[in-house]
């Protein structure tokens, strides 16, 4: 099926994937309710695949890596790096020495931060990141900014969600160094032009920070058509392990760019007098990495790929819609970010409900969402609200969760009194 | 209906969602001696307790601010239970209040009439929702301790 016969189509929906076979805790109960897991952007659910994996390495492979001579140490490393291969393939990176394995998103942006911004930023250099980021883009540039003198710029974002992208060309300037932008906002699901946007930070002489956390596993990434200098993503937000993510860098950034930590793995030679460091990626990969979490993230990407992120993407794009329009439907409900382009996240506002009162009750159905700020309170206060509800979607949700979700609300606005005629 | 059912409602009683709807002493207090703001920054919930304290009487007690039912409701039972008590009082109704919230599920929990208070027991059974219900008795705590100028429960 092609995307024409699709639009010439329009009742023909997307065909939908069925999935949540392959992953076993969506089959337990809870509070003796069906589990509607709608928590994917905190978090996703992991496939037998994944499971397996991390346990087949304990139980078959582990060993350290890059350092044995015998032959277990060997197997692992082998491992290892074929997960790294699979996260090279996943991002569409030019090299697998481009990609540099870290704790998740939140370290790569600071091993960037240190590394690549802390030896070149000065007094007046300017960061730009825009009003929807995560705290994780934006803390570690702040953090920056103190270390160097550098200032930290913010480009606005409309009422709707999307960025106004006027004021990020005029807050580009010849003094921006970096540009940090997400992907894929995680309170509002907006997902940001970042292939125009590298276009025009590189024609302004400055670097590009992607932040993929919520993009990764929702829509598929090709860093080489992006263009961006470095791309960072957590791998449990990819039905991967917690623990372990990755960071794309471009080849020749990285070779220029120090050690961030140091200790062993990232050397080449120590002496008292001298050390001197290993090539990127090992130089970024002191002491003994998450192998185990690699592994399990290398299985992720397998399990995503052969399904097809095309396929996981009109499935998601799918169940949006058919959330949004049952959403708007419910009295009392407001939508907080309507972007022309968004990934599966809908946040949304019930009048006379906070909240945090609403995720009780919907927990109470086996409906899992989050409720809060979600990591990002500059949003919120632009958006003059202290937080949502918000619903987000994965590969193995079905429209019977959308139900669930709705029965749930009309549920909590049936015990506050607040329900509509 | 199921257990969780049944814990829904002991969370949300009546009383919870009367004073949610319509707080008591929720204003701002221009002649008010101690002060304190508390912040949950979890959830985002915000509120600033005011007292009229001479004497060793809290003569007067209010609050302003934004939280979820559970939040709101506990400040406004808070200031209708400590209007008028003496501050000794006070504190040992914080003291008994937080361990009534916090107590194991096998412990029995302080012994003493909560009055009104009590609906708010329900909380025991969800963790996640307990520092909705003291961050009012914290930010208290500290407007008569001075010892933070915000009070913070995360």
């Amino acid at each position: 099926m092609n995307m024409h016969t699709l639009q010439s189509a329009p009742a023909t929906r997307p065909a939908l994937l069925q999935r949540a076979a392959d992953f076993p805790i969506l089959s337990r109960p809870v509070h003796g309710k069906r589990l509607a897991y709608l928590d994917n952007g905190a978090t996703t659910q992991k496939p037998d695949a994944v499971i397996e994996a991390e346990r087949d390495f304990y139980r078959h492979s582990n060993a350290n890596i890059h350092r044995g001579v015998h032959w277990l140490s060997q197997h692992a490393t082998e491992l290892y790096d074929a997960a790294r291969t699979s996260v090279q393939g996943l991002l569409n990176a030019a090299s697998a020495d481009e990609i540099v394995f870290t704790r998740g998103t939140t370290e790569a942006i600071n091993l960037v931060a240190q590394s690549w911004g802390r030896p070149r930023l000065t007094v007046g250099d300017e960061i730009l990141v825009t009003h929807m980021e995560h705290h994780s883009n934006i803390v570690p540039w702040q953090l920056l900014c103190e270390q160097t003198g550098a200032v930290l710029k913010v480009v606005p974002v409309e009422i709707n969600g999307e960025l106004d992208m006027l004021a990020f060309d005029g807050l580009l300037g010849e003094r921006t160094r970096l540009v940090a932008i997400t992907h894929v906002s995680n309170a509002l699901g907006t997902v940001l032009p970042v292939a125009e946007l590298t276009a025009k930070a590189h024609t302004a002489g400055a670097v590009v920070l992607v932040d993929g956390a919520q993009a990764v596993a929702h829509t598929t990434v090709d860093v080489q058509a992006i263009g961006c200098d470095f791309y960072a993503f957590s791998g449990h937000k990819l039905y991967g392990p917690t623990g372990i993510g990755a960071l794309y860098g471009r080849r020749a950034l990285l070779d220029a760019m120090p050690p961030w930590q140091g200790g062993g793995d990232m050397i080449r030679t120590v002496a008292f007098e001298h050390t001197t460091f290993a090539p990127s990626p090992q130089r970024f990969e002191a002491g003994t990495p998450n192998i185990a979490g690699a592994v399990g993230l290398g299985a992720a990407i397998e399990y995503v790929r052969g399904i097809g992120l095309e396929r996981i993407a009109a499935h998601e794009h799918a169940l949006l819609e058919q959330a949004t329009a049952a959403l708007a439907d419910i009295r009392g409900l407001r939508l907080v970010g309507t972007a022309a382009n968004k990934a599966g996240i809908l946040s949304f506002l019930v009048d006379g409900i906070h909240p945090h009162d609403l995720g009780t009750i919907l927990d109470s159905e086996g409906v899992a969402i989050r409720a809060g700020h979600h990591c990002a309170m500059p949003l919120m206060t632009r958006l003059g609200i202290p937080g949502t509800a918000r619903a987000s979607f994965a590969l193995y949700n079905s429209p019977a969760d959308i139900d669930a979700l709705v029965a749930a609300i009309h549920k909590a606005q049936r015990m506050f009194g607040t329900r509509g005629a | 209906m199921n257990d969780k059912d049944d814990m829904l409602r002991e969370l949300y009683q009546e009383v919870i969602f009367d004073h949610n709807r319509s707080p008591r002493n929720y204003r701002p207090m221009p002649g008010a001696n101690r002060h304190a703001d508390g912040h949950n920054p979890l959830c985002g919930d915000q509120l600033t307790v005011y007292l009229q304290v001479s004497d060793g009487i809290v003569h007067d007690a209010s609050f302003v601010g934004h939280g979820c039912a559970i939040s709101t409701a506990s400040a406004s039972l808070m200031t209708e239970a400590i209007k008028g008590r003496p501050l000794a009082e006070v504190e040992a109704l914080f003291r008994d209040f937080h361990a009534l919230l916090t107590a194991a599920r096998d412990e029995p929990g302080p012994q003493r009439d909560f009055g009104k208070l009590a609906a708010l027991a329900g909380v025991r059974e969800f963790p996640a929702r307990v520092k909705c219900a003291t961050l009012a008795w914290h930010t208290l705590h500290n407007a008569l301790t001075g010892e933070a100028s915000t009070a913070h429960t995360e």
